[in-house]
Parts: C-alpha cells; sequence; structure tokens
C-alpha cells in the first residue's frame, strides 16, 4: 500500500518546507476567511459569518479575561484564601438569560438570510448538474446543451513528474458557462453516489444525491472564472473532481451557448463515418482518462479494489461484452455506464484502445456504428 | 487498619496470577485498568493513522500514498479513536473511579464487566484486520454513508461486525454503570450528593443505551443492503440515502456528547481540587448536563444541511442546535467561577483541566457558527469542521482524560508520577495541538474540503504548519505513556489524601487504593 514513492518523499519533506514557508508570491495566498463572495447572498454569508464570529470573539475574550484574571490573582503562591460560596442564583440566572438573548439576536439575520437562500423561484436560466464518479455533468434543460466536464491537470503533475501549475487540481477540460446578472437555478442529482456541489465565492453548496433533485440558485454579479470542488467524500478520487464556472455577459453567453449547439450537430456526423485503427488508437487513449483514476495509466487497476484491464478477461474475450461492459456498467462497484456519458466514437476508441494497447494486442477494431447498433 | 484486613483478604482468596488474572477479572480496579490499557493502546494506533494523513497531506501532489487507502485511514482513524480510544477510555474511568466515589464495593455486574471489556479486544482485532483484506479497509468514511460504503468489499462487513461488538460491549458497560449508580450508593449518598464525574456519567450511560441500539439498526439495514437484496438506501429500488444519514446521525448526535459529557465530569472533580473551593453551581451543572443531553436528541439534523431539507426543517435544527449553547456556557461560566477567588495551583491536572475549559470553548464557539445554517453551507464538509471535531474531541475529551489520568493516578499506583515530565507533557501537547489544528480553521474558510488527499496551491502553507504540528503531538504522547509507565513502576509515595484537601471518598482509602474498597459501607453525612 506504501508505493514506491516513498523514495522521493523524504526528498520531497525538504522542498516542502521550502515551498510552505519561503514567501513565494505566486502561491503565497495565507487565506485566513471567506473568499470574497460575487452574489447577493454570498455577500449576506460572509456578512453574517463576520457578525457571528465577531459576537464569538467578544464572549469569549470578556470570559477568559475574568479566567485569566482568577488565574493571575487569585493563586496560592500570592498567598491567596480560597473563599468558599457555591453558587449565585442571581448570576446564574444572568448568564442563562443573556447568552439566550444574544442567540435570539443571531437568529434573526440568519433566519432572513436562509429564507432567501431557499426562494428558487423566477429563476432565468435553469442547468441540471448529476454527479459521477469522479465528473460533473451539466445540462441546460431549455436549450438541448449538455455535456461532461473533469478534471484537466496532467497526472504528471500530481505524482510530482511536472511542475504544478496555477490552477492546480482546480482546473477542468469544460467549464459550467452561466450569464452574469441572471438568476441561475441549479437541480442537482447524481449517478452513483452522493456529491456535493460547491463553489466558496457564490456562498452555495449542496448535495447531488442519487434518486433526489435538489435546487439551489445564484445570481452571479461581476465576470469571471471561479473555481470550487466536489465536497462530500464520493470514493478514491474524490479530491480530484473539481468545478469550474465561467460567467460570462449575457450576450457572450448567448454566443457561447449557440456554439454549443453547432459543436452537438458535429458528434451525429462523427458517428457515421468509418474511421481507421490509428485514428480510434489516438482518440482512444485520449478518452482511456475516464478509465485511469481506477484503472491506472498503466492499465493494470489497483489489486483487489479495481480490476486490472491488461490481461483481463473482458478486454481480451467477445468484443460485444466488452463494449457491453463499458456501455452499461457494472452495478454495485464504481463501474459506472458510460453510454450517457460518451458518444458512439467515445467508447468505439477507447474499446479500440483498451483491447490494442496497455499490453493487450487482440487486433480487434470496433466502430462507432458498432456501438449505435446496441445503444 | 481496614487496609491490612483487605491485604489479608485477597490473599486468602487465591487469585490467579499472570494472564489469567486479567481474562478473569471481575474486579473493577483490574478491568478499568484494562480498559484504560486499550484505550491507550488504540489512541497510539489512531495517531499513527493520523500521521500517515498528515504525512501526505505536507505538501501538494500524491507522495506516499495512494487515495484509496488515504481514505481507508481517514475512515479507520475516526473509528479507532471514538470507537477504540475515547469511548473504552471513559469506561475506564467509569470503572475504577464510580465505584469509590459512590462507596461501593465494587461495579454491580462483575461479570458482565469482564466480557464487555473482552468484547473490545476481539472487535478491534477484526476491525483493524479488514485493512489487510482483498481491496483493503473501509474506505467510505466513518459515518459510513450509504451508497458510497456499499460499493466497499468485505472490509465493510466486517466494520459492521465489529461496530456490532463494540455496541454490545458500551451497552453492556451502560447498563453496569446505571445499575452500580441506582443500587449500590453508600447510605446517605444521596443522588445530589453524587460527584460530578458520577452524574456526567449516569447522564451518558442513559445516552449509550438509547443510541447504540439504532447504530446497530443502520449498520443491519447497510448489511442487508449489501448481501440480502433490500433497498434501504438504494433509489433505484425504492430506498432513500438520505435515509441513512437521519438515522446514523440520530445516533451520532448523541454519541458526540457520550463523548464528552464524562470529560466535562472529569474536569469538575480536577478544578475545585487545585481551586481549595467547592464546585460553583453544582445543581446548575447537573441540570445543564441533563440539559444537553436532552437536546441532543433533537439536532441530529444539523449534520446534514446541505442534504436539501424544507426550510422549516432547517429553522428548527438551526434554533435547537443554538439552544446547546445555553447549558454549554452555564459549564463554562461555573467552572470559571470555582476558580474564582480560589486559592489555586497548576499541578499537571490542573493544567490540562484549564486547557480544557479554554480550548473546548474554542470548538463551542465554532460549534455555534456552524450551527448558523446559512453559514453552515460554507463550512459543510470543510477543514472548519475538521478543526471544530478536534477542539472538541481531542482539546475536550483526550486532554481531559490526560488530566483525569493525572488526577489520579497516584491513587492507582500509589506513586506520584514525575511533575515536571508531567508538565513538560502538557506543554508539548497543548503547544502542537494548536499548531496542528488552529490553522486547519483557516483552511477550511479558504475552502478546502476535508477527506482529500490532495490539494490547490494555494492551500499549501497552512497545510505544511499542521504536518509538522501533528508530528509534535504525536511525538509529545510518547513522553506521556513514559510518564505513566514511571509511574507504575516506582515513584514519590503518594498520601491517602493525594492533593491537599480534595473532597470525595476515593481520597478517604490509601494509595494505591486497595484491590477492594468499601466492603463495608461508609456513611455519608
Amino acid at each position: 500500500m506504501l508505493s514506491s514513492r516513498m523514495r522521493t518523499a523524504a526528498a520531497n519533506v525538504f522542498s516542502g518546507i521550502a515551498i510552505g514557508l519561503t514567501a513565494d508570491v505566486a502561491i503565497a495566498a495565507w487565506g485566513v476567511n471567506l473568499q470574497p463572495p460575487v452574489s447577493p447572498i454570498g455577500h449576506d454569508i460572509l456578512e453574517l459569518h463576520n457578525l457571528i464570529l465577531l459576537i464569538c470573539l467578544i464572549i469569549f475574550v470578556v470570559v477568559f479575561s475574568f479566567m485569566f484574571y482568577s488565574l493571575y490573582a487569585h493563586r496560592k503562591s500570592k498567598g491567596h484564601e480560597a473563599a468558599q460560596f457555591t453558587h449565585s442564583t442571581k448570576a446564574e440566572v444572568v448568564w442563562t438569560v443573556i447568552p439566550f438573548l444574544i442567540l435570539v439576536g443571531m437568529a434573526i439575520p440568519s433566519t432572513a438570510t436562509l429564507i432567501k437562500m431557499e426562494d428558487t423561484s423566477k429563476a432565468d436560466l435553469t442547468v441540471k448538474i448529476t454527479g459521477y464518479q469522479w465528473k460533473w455533468q451539466y445540462e441546460y434543460l431549455d436549450h438541448g446543451v449538455g455535456f461532461y466536464s473533469t478534471l484537466s491537470t496532467p497526472r504528471a503533475q500530481i505524482e510530482g513528474i511536472a511542475p504544478k501549475g496555477e490552477h492546480y487540481l482546480l482546473e477542468v477540460d469544460k467549464p459550467l458557462v452561466i450569464p452574469t446578472n441572471k438568476k441561475v437555478r441549479f437541480l442537482l442529482t447524481a449517478n452513483d453516489v452522493i456529491h456535493a456541489w460547491w463553489i466558496p465565492q457564490f456562498g452555495i453548496k449542496k448535495d447531488a444525491i442519487p434518486g433526489y433533485i435538489n435546487e439551489m440558485w445564484t445570481l452571479v454579479e461581476t465576470p469571471g472564472t471561479y473555481r470550487g470542488q466536489c465536497a462530500e467524500l464520493c470514493g478514491r478520487d474524490h479530491g480530484f473532481m473539481p468545478i469550474v464556472v465561467e460567467a460570462k455577459s449575457p450576450a457572450e453567453f448567448d454566443a457561447w451557448l449557440a456554439s454549443q449547439k453547432q459543436g452537438q450537430a458535429k458528434d451525429t456526423v462523427d458517428a457515421a463515418k468509418v474511421w481507421s485503427k490509428d485514428e480510434l488508437l489516438a482518440h482512444g487513449e485520449k478518452v482511456y482518462a475516464n478509465c485511469v483514476a481506477c484503472h491506472g495509466t498503466d492499465g493494470k487497476g489497483v489489486p483487489g479494489a479495481f480490476p486490472a484491464i491488461a490481461g483481463s478477461l473482458v478486454a481480451t474475450g467477445p468484443v460485444a461484452a466488452h463494449v457491453g461492459v463499458v456501455m452499461d456498467g457494472k452495478t454495485g462497484t464504481a463501474m459506472q455506464a458510460f453510454k450517457n456519458q460518451l458518444s458512439d466514437l467515445d467508447i468505439a476508441a477507447v474499446v479500440t484502445y483498451q483491447r490494442n494497447a496497455l499490453g493487450n494486442n487482440t487486433g480487434d477494431i470496433v466502430q462507432p456504428t458498432q456501438v449505435s447498433s446496441v445503444r | 487498619m481496614a487496609t491490612a484486613e483487605a491485604a489479608h483478604h485477597d490473599e486468602h482468596h487465591g487469585h490467579p496470577t499472570g494472564i489469567l488474572r486479567w481474562i478473569t477479572t471481575t474486579n473493577h480496579k483490574d478491568i478499568g485498568t484494562l480498559y484504560l490499557c486499550f484505550s491507550l493502546t488504540m489512541f497510539m494506533v489512531g495517531g499513527l493513522m493520523a500521521l500517515v494523513i498528515r504525512a501526505e497531506l505536507f505538501q501538494p501532489g500524491l507522495q506516499i500514498v495512494d487515495p484509496h487507502f488515504f481514505n481507508q485511514m481517514t475512515t479507520m482513524h475516526a473509528l479507532a479513536m471514538i470507537f477504540g480510544a475515547v469511548m473504552p477510555g471513559f469506561v475506564g474511568f467509569a470503572n475504577w473511579m464510580i465505584p469509590m466515589m459512590i462507596g461501593a464495593p465494587d461495579m454491580a455486574l462483575p461479570r458482565l464487566n469482564n466480557w464487555s471489556f473482552w468484547i473490545l479486544p476481539f472487535a478491534f482485532t477484526m476491525l483493524l484486520a479488514s485493512l489487510f483484506t482483498v481491496g483493503g479497509g473501509p474506505a467510505a468514511g466513518w459515518t459510513l454513508y450509504a451508497p458510497l460504503s456499499i460499493q466497499g468489499g468485505m472490509s465493510v462487513d466486517m466494520t459492521i461486525f465489529a461496530v456490532h461488538m463494540m455496541g454490545v460491549s458500551s451497552i453492556l458497560g451502560a447498563i453496569n454503570v446505571i445499575v452500580t449508580i441506582f443500587n449500590m450508593r453508600a447510605p446517605g449518598m444521596t443522588l445530589l450528593k453524587m460527584p460530578l464525574f458520577v452524574w456526567t456519567w449516569l447522564i451518558t450511560a442513559f445516552l449509550l443505551i438509547a443510541v447504540m441500539p439504532v447504530l446497530a439498526g443502520v449498520v443491519t439495514m447497510l448489511l442487508t443492503d449489501r448481501h440480502f437484496g433490500t433497498a434501504f438506501f438504494n433509489p433505484a429500488g425504492g430506498g432513500d440515502p438520505v435515509m441513512f444519514q437521519h438515522i446514523f446521525w440520530f445516533f451520532g448526535h448523541p454519541e458526540v456528547y457520550i463523548l464528552i459529557l464524562p470529560a466535562f465530569g472529569i474536569i469538575s472533580e480536577i478544578i475545585p481540587t487545585f481551586s481549595r473551593k467547592p464546585l460553583f453551581g453544582y445543581t446548575a451543572m447537573v441540570l445543564a448536563t441533563a440539559g444537553i443531553a436532552f437536546l441532543s436528541f433533537i439536532v441530529w439534523a444539523h449534520h446534514m444541511f446541505t442534504v436539501g431539507m424544507p426550510l422549516a426543517g432547517e429553522l428548527f435544527f438551526m434554533y435547537s442546535t443554538m439552544l446547546i449553547a445555553v447549558p454549554t456556557g452555564v459549564k463554562v461560566f461555573n467552572w470559571v467561577s470555582t476558580m474564582w477567588r480560589g486559592s489555586l495551583t497548576f499541578e499537571t491536572p490542573m493544567l490540562f483541566a484549564i486547557a480544557v475549559v479554554f480550548l473546548f470553548t474554542i470548538g463551542g464557539f465554532s460549534g455555534l457558527m456552524l450551527a448558523i445554517t446559512p453559514a453552515d453551507f460554507q463550512y459543510h464538509d470543510t477543514y472548519f469542521v475538521v478543526a471544530h471535531f478536534h477542539y472538541v474531541l481531542f482539546s475536550g475529551s483526550v486532554m481531559a482524560m490526560m488530566g483525569g489520568a493525572y488526577y489520579w493516578l497516584p491513587k492507582w499506583t500509589g506513586h506520584m508520577y514525575d511533575e515536571k515530565l508531567g508538565k513538560a507533557h502538557f506543554w508539548l501537547n497543548t503547544i502542537f495541538f494548536n499548531i496542528t489544528f488552529f490553522p486547519q480553521h483557516f483552511l477550511g474558510l479558504a475552502g478546502m474540503p476535508r477527506r482529500i488527499p490532495d490539494y490547490a496551491l494555494q492551500f499549501t502553507e497552512f497545510n505544511v504548519i499542521s504536518s509538522i504540528g501533528a508530528l509534535g503531538l504525536g511525538l509529545s504522547q510518547l513522553l506521556f505513556v513514559y510518564v505513566v509507565f514511571k509511574c507504575v513502576q516506582g515513584g514519590k509515595k503518594a498520601s491517602s489524601e493525594v492533593w491537599e484537601q480534595p473532597l470525595g471518598l476515593e481520597w478517604t482509602v490509601p494509595s494505591p487504593a486497595p484491590y477492594h474498597t468499601f466492603e463495608t459501607p461508609p456513611r455519608i453525612s
């Protein structure tokens, strides 16, 4: 279980201290409070957070100045004689009633913010978000546009072979795009286990639960790119399913939406074409990124937890069964049904790749048409 | 004279010696020692797992372990600490101290007592062995949320079985505590004369009996979902993944108080002794404990604000959770008032007690912040939560137990512990604890989720600090083990009273406490 990375780890210990403690301006964030909000709810939460933190700090300082005064002044070494009082009804009533009143004072703004947060009515745009192990799917329900969004940080950066980029682990291949100054409603669900969708700067987080549709909303005031990640433990790659949202002005958003609609038409053309083995292998290698988390870059899997592809019965057995496993997944395991996530071309390419790479050499070629025939 | 008689008595019984003494013992002091040694062992095992976690998080990137193994470590660390270190630790204190504090000769059900301990080593052998099964140990977090836990391998089944065994052990222990307290008090020891430690344990025992069966129920449902075709938590079969969380946290929140109330009890014994002044507001303390226990049953869903509840539900759980601050506040105010105008000295137990009051309150305040639902959406499942529960569990429960150990070690062993080393342990422990966990508040607020093996670069600095602190915190516990070991071996002879005129029956018997105490009940005026 301790991997061979152990060796490099020792060497990294020193560079770690260096990274951590020298003033490297590029990464030295030292963030100590909530990220700057960009939505009305985000502002409310920050205010609420600061208010309650302040109240807590004041009470803390008051209470413990009594204690520390006592620790200083009422010491036996200074010859202080112990008083023998055991209670004071007056004091006890006071310090029951006052905290209660402070709590009521805290509850009022909290309730107001909560009511605002839960009002998802009158949205300008609805996006359905589905959590998968370990990626997000976004669907613009009224526009027929949808896509998957996965981590785009290269493996080499994670494994410490390449230097880490600025947005290490918080970058995706296709970000969610939303218009600014419009009320966007999110519908959340999941396909396998529970995930949670969270963008700190929007001030919203909610679980994506299989069999449930949760709702939340945001209104982003400033154009920009906002980053977050899955916040509910969802298995091996829970730490590797970031969320990136690009907020564009409504005009730019409309243009983006139109270009997406065109892109989806191209997929149908691709599916009808007959592809060469090399083309399929080249594309399949890219699609295999979907499989790496469990089956590994080398296809050897994790013994006992995730099966190998190299030399496996599925990848060297009948083609139809192999395509079937990729399309429909395997219930009760982390192997999910890819048929709705990947295009016919993607599935054909990745199956071809798995059968002719990673140590397998069956010579089989699978065409997109073969995939579409079993949809 | 009573001592000589007791010692004489012992010889005639012809106790088994060596390992058989410990296996067959029905003596509350022996069983207390077993529990405490077991707790310390699991504390070290769980601590090692925490160091694996902190080593991986020392810097961004994957360096030491695979993410799957990382998840096993976070899961097992929590299970080992909660069910292996803290709960049995408090049962150890209960066994040693409750009979001596109420003037009883032993626990009411001695054989049951033996069994409730000896279940534990088997339960934990099974739990830890699951790490070596095909596919590794449980990796779904200690909360075992469905459907993720349904994906796991046979280790999840072993964990479920181990949880059942721990549950049986806890319930038996709780029954024993309740029966002992209700039936075996010395004449004149009315309920409202009992030491606060006994009170907090009595209430804890009722919590245990109320909620351990709930945990057993929910993990059994998980088991049948995994193997017997039911679909309690599987939406495809008409089940509900959120129901798992509701049932789990109906156990889980009272569990939080099971882990802290006996700590409050220990602190309430230590502070009066070193303030040379009776506990302030005894009745209010008892009522506050009962109040916290009652509230613990109606706040469970604050652990799951993000699952999507109706507004009314969110408001109810927010208000009820905020209310807990009132009785908890009463406790803190009363401890401070106990010190107020006392005659304070700062031996190691007192240092721990003061640190617990101070640091637990930090955890209490972050708990209040977490209760504020809109803000909780930001804190939920981040390192802010990790910092919060370590401030209540480590600097609450664990440090209270350390303080309690220093407080009663002379009574248990007959020797004074090394005060210099005890203080050194206190300062190392407390400073490293804060270095480890205080920066985690900042990490959480800045947006770092919990249970991730790798993180974005803006979280590097505080993670480096936290990991260095964790290493120091782990190493400083070796000093604790050494001090305890040295105290058992020998040291300055302790008097019966040990401290300056402490209150409580345990200080009326010699140190070390004879094998049998209070065979003739004392009379309390």
